[in-house]
């Protein structure tokens, strides 16, 4: 993988997007898979390969991107796979393993990459900083079209775009958005915010998506079906309804937070910035989860002299793999949290 | 509390409600002394029994009968599937549609068919995917039994199924297939 890319810029840490002081990224994924071989599951490795070569010529020649870059993920190592993981690029499930797979990635702005053989032939994901839903489907569905001009997609006129699992059949489509709700969370809102997207057949996860824990208010909110709803339905609902329900809850609670618990909520804030300035021992949840104060401080004046950028790019940097990648040596998870703790002080001037 | 038997000192467990002539007579008494009257006592069965005996008449004929189908063109079973959860092809959506098509409908909320987007080439000609499915699978089969001329003519034939995709594209371009929200608005 190329060294030269810089190690901080993530589309979705962008501090000056749309709704950015609740919505960290919008993000879109299709599944899809090329007719006439079996789903990756079952496909032999020879098959495997074949599909990979397939995806590769047409990834690379379609002229997706002014820049792709293609990694084969058995030529770069555990630690480069997990940064990937932590940078969204790739699922977990994906870093690991021996079978022939890779990914695509747009080339600096990572705005698009594309999982080959991960459970479908192709996971096409777009994530754009902020809400911006009809963007990131503008670039995805164009995408889309190149990759379908040369290959042929696995389709039926009942079910749609046919993929491994049932349950993303029609579509194939996923939207993911990434949102901040600490007011939510400290008015003890949260779990009506839930309880609505469950009841809309909407699945609220954490920080890493499925099976992960919401830590530091990070959460994604997204569809569950994909059948039945066109695709410009679905994000309709979501960018015109759905999110800006949220952010609007939040923001009032953020408000009443202001008005009625000031004292109580600076004290929160300043003591996520105290520890996060000093704190000899991090570990990754305690920096995600004072960072998260940090960024609700700064988002509502309460912090000063501290760069929404700074905190966003901490966000990325404190997690395990990058931590080593820019130690440039694998660490014990004792050291990471000496290293975290000091690349922290580091970044928010701390002694 | 526990209410002891009429005739003797212990518990009673059969109890009998009888109205005559608007009167209401009860009798409790002891599984001893209830047999002595003629009454047929059950000795207690086991709930484990008796539930899964209801569970049975239950789910009896309800149970619809499970087609034990194998996938042709990947070999895939149902119940492969059923403990797996992926398909193990695109043909499986066929072989197996009468079971998923349940599955799948109680998946997405009672959706049945998609709606939305769908391959600009796909509506050029019916059966151009099984085409391409039959032609790659006779290709791979024909290069693992090292028939070479038989896999070039095949070769041959997948190009020239694959290849009139830019043509049809253009096609494709003057009659713009609808993508998105379907209808029209009237």
């Amino acid at each position: 993988m190329s060294a030269a890319r810089p190690p901080t810029a993530a589309e979705w840490l962008r501090p000056d997007s749309p709704e950015g002081d609740v919505v960290l990224s919008s993000r879109i994924r299709l599944a899809r898979n090329f007719a006439g071989f079996p789903f990756v599951g079952r496909a032999k490795r020879e098959d495997r390969r074949q599909i990979l070569q397939i995806a590769k010529r047409d990834i690379m020649q379609g002229g997706l991107a002014p820049e792709v870059m293609w990694v084969d993920l058995n030529e770069v190592s555990s630690l480069e796979r997990s940064v990937l993981v932590e940078r969204h690029l790739i699922s977990k499930q994906h870093a690991k393993g021996d079978e022939p797979r890779a990914v695509a990635i747009s080339n600096p702005d990572e705005r698009l990459s594309i999982m080959v053989n991960e459970e479908d032939h192709l996971r096409i994901q777009v994530i754009r900083g902020g809400l911006d839903l009809m963007g990131a489907f503008t670039q995805i569905d164009e995408i889309d079209d190149k990759i379908e001009a040369m290959s042929d997609y696995a389709f039926s006129s009942r079910f749609g775009y046919l993929t491994a699992c049932p349950t993303n059949v029609g579509t194939g489509i996923r939207v993911s958005v990434m949102l901040h709700l600490p007011g939510l969370k400290l008015s003890g809102e949260l779990e009506k915010v839930k309880r609505a997207a469950n009841g809309m057949s909407l699945a609220v996860r954490g920080f890493y998506g499925e099976g992960s824990d919401a830590v530091g208010d990070f959460f994604q909110l997204s569809n569950q079906t994909t059948l039945g709803k066109s695709e410009r339905d679905l994000l309709e609902e979501f960018e015109k309804q759905i999110v800006p329900k949220v952010v609007e809850y939040e923001r009032l609670a953020r408000r009443s937070l202001l008005e009625k618990r000031r004292v109580i909520l600076e004290d929160r804030v300043h003591r996520a910035l105290g520890t996060l300035r000093h704190a000899r021992l991090l570990k990754s949840e305690e920096a995600l989860e004072m960072l998260s104060f940090l960024r609700l401080g700064i988002n509502l004046g309460v912090v000063e002299g501290v760069e929404l950028a700074t905190v966003n790019n901490l966000i990325l940097l404190t997690q395990p793999a990058h931590l080593q990648r820019l130690a440039k040596h694998d660490m014990e998870q004792s050291e990471r949290r000496v290293e975290r703790a000091t690349v922290v002080r580091k970044h928010l001037g701390g002694g | 509390m526990k209410r002891k038997c009429d005739r003797c000192d212990n518990e009673a467990t059969v109890h009998e409600v009888v109205i005559r002539n608007g009167e209401k007579a009860e009798k409790h008494v002891c599984e001893g002394c209830a047999r002595e009257d003629g009454f047929t006592v059950h000795a207690h069965a086991p709930i484990s029994d008796l539930i899964t005996k209801f569970v049975i008449s239950q789910t009896k004929g309800e149970k619809s009968p499970v087609k034990v189908g194998v996938c042709g063109s990947c070999g895939l079973t149902f119940a492969e599937f059923k403990q797996q959860g992926v398909l193990g092809c695109p043909e499986c959506y066929q072989t197996f549609e009468e079971q998923l098509s349940a599955m799948i409908e109680r998946a997405h909320e009672g959706a049945t068919h998609h709606i939305g987007k769908s391959p600009k080439r796909a509506g050029g000609s019916a059966g151009r995917h099984e085409r391409i499915t039959t032609l790659r699978k006779q290709l791979h089969d024909a290069i693992t039994a090292e028939q070479y001329e038989r896999a070039a003519a095949l070769r041959d034939q997948l190009l020239r199924v694959e290849k009139p995709a830019a043509e049809r594209e253009a096609a494709a371009e003057s009659s713009k297939p609808q993508r998105g929200r379907g209808g029209s608005k009237a």
